[in-house]
């Protein structure tokens, strides 16, 4: 089994602030972030696949479509976009802890069917001091 | 003492492109895309051993002695070489950045102390790279 791992970013918006909670809850939670006009990230994500390597092509997935679904599930989705606007986000804080789990979600089975790759870690770059992964520890 | 783990990376510079002599042009490029083309990249490699460290001089490896194989091994082979026609492992398979790491595992697990290889990273460029953690039967 091989690794492979592929790193995209986009930029996006968020406010870190829970719904049923008041103005000054959020404040002590969240400080600085629950800002209700918003902030916004440069989002590194990592994103790694292990599988066999297929040995006409000498690739474990196809970097291509790896790509095109990264683009067409995540880019297309998020990219400057407020992410508490997402119906994603309604029902819980877009944290990047949060975020790294919905992008996990939305690559995993749309990756399984190209082949027989797994997703095996999303890991989101939120700044370069604070990182999130979901999915195998490394 | 329990295992220590021990990195260290070297970066080379190579050629290559993507073909396979068994298929058409039109397959190669659905297969590789641009990639069929000559082109190449800055490789970063880190290497992780593991072991126990010396009851003495309290290393795994002597770091000097770990650079002369990675000159020997790596750098000799691959820095400033076209990977198809400078070295003899992609008549068969295509150099891709999976078949270039598979290939330098090979090589390092067959020179380094036995037991000692823990993992590598290959990097071909900042955004994409691939891990070989555990030794392979075949290709």
């Amino acid at each position: 089994m091989i690794r492979l791992t592929r790193r995209y970013h986009f930029p996006a918006a968020h406010v870190l602030s829970h719904p049923s909670f008041s103005a000054e809850r959020n404040w002590e939670i969240y400080g600085k972030c629950a800002n209700p006009n918003g902030h916004g990230h440069n989002y590194g994500v990592e994103v790694t696949v292990a599988g066999p390597v297929d040995e006409r092509s000498g690739r474990v997935i196809d970097p291509k479509r790896l790509d095109e679904i990264f683009r067409e599930r995540i880019l297309a989705r998020f990219a400057y976009r407020l992410l508490n606007e997402d119906e994603l986000f309604a029902q819980q804080v877009p944290t990047a802890e949060n975020v790294a789990a919905v992008i996990y979600e939305r690559l995993s089975g749309p990756l399984a069917a190209l082949g027989p790759a797994r997703l095996r870690r999303v890991r989101v770059v939120e700044t370069h001091r604070n990182s999130f992964s979901y999915g195998a520890a490394e | 003492m329990a295992a220590v783990r021990l990195a260290r990376a070297i970066e080379f510079s190579s050629s290559l492109r993507c073909w396979r002599e068994d298929l058409s042009q039109e397959e190669n490029r659905q297969l590789f895309g641009p990639a069929t083309s000559q082109h190449g990249h800055n490789y970063r490699l880190e290497v992780t051993l593991r072991g126990e460290p010396h009851p003495v001089t309290g290393m795994v490896m002597d770091l000097k002695d770990l650079q002369e194989v990675l000159d020997r091994e790596i750098m000799a082979r691959f820095d400033h070489r076209d990977l198809n026609r400078d070295t003899p492992y992609f008549e068969k398979q295509p150099p891709t950045p999976e078949n270039l790491a598979r290939t330098i595992y090979r090589i390092l697990l067959a020179t380094l102390p036995e037991g000692m290889l823990d993992r590598i990273r290959l990097y071909r460029d900042p955004d994409l790279w691939v891990d070989v953690v555990e030794p392979e039967a075949s290709a």
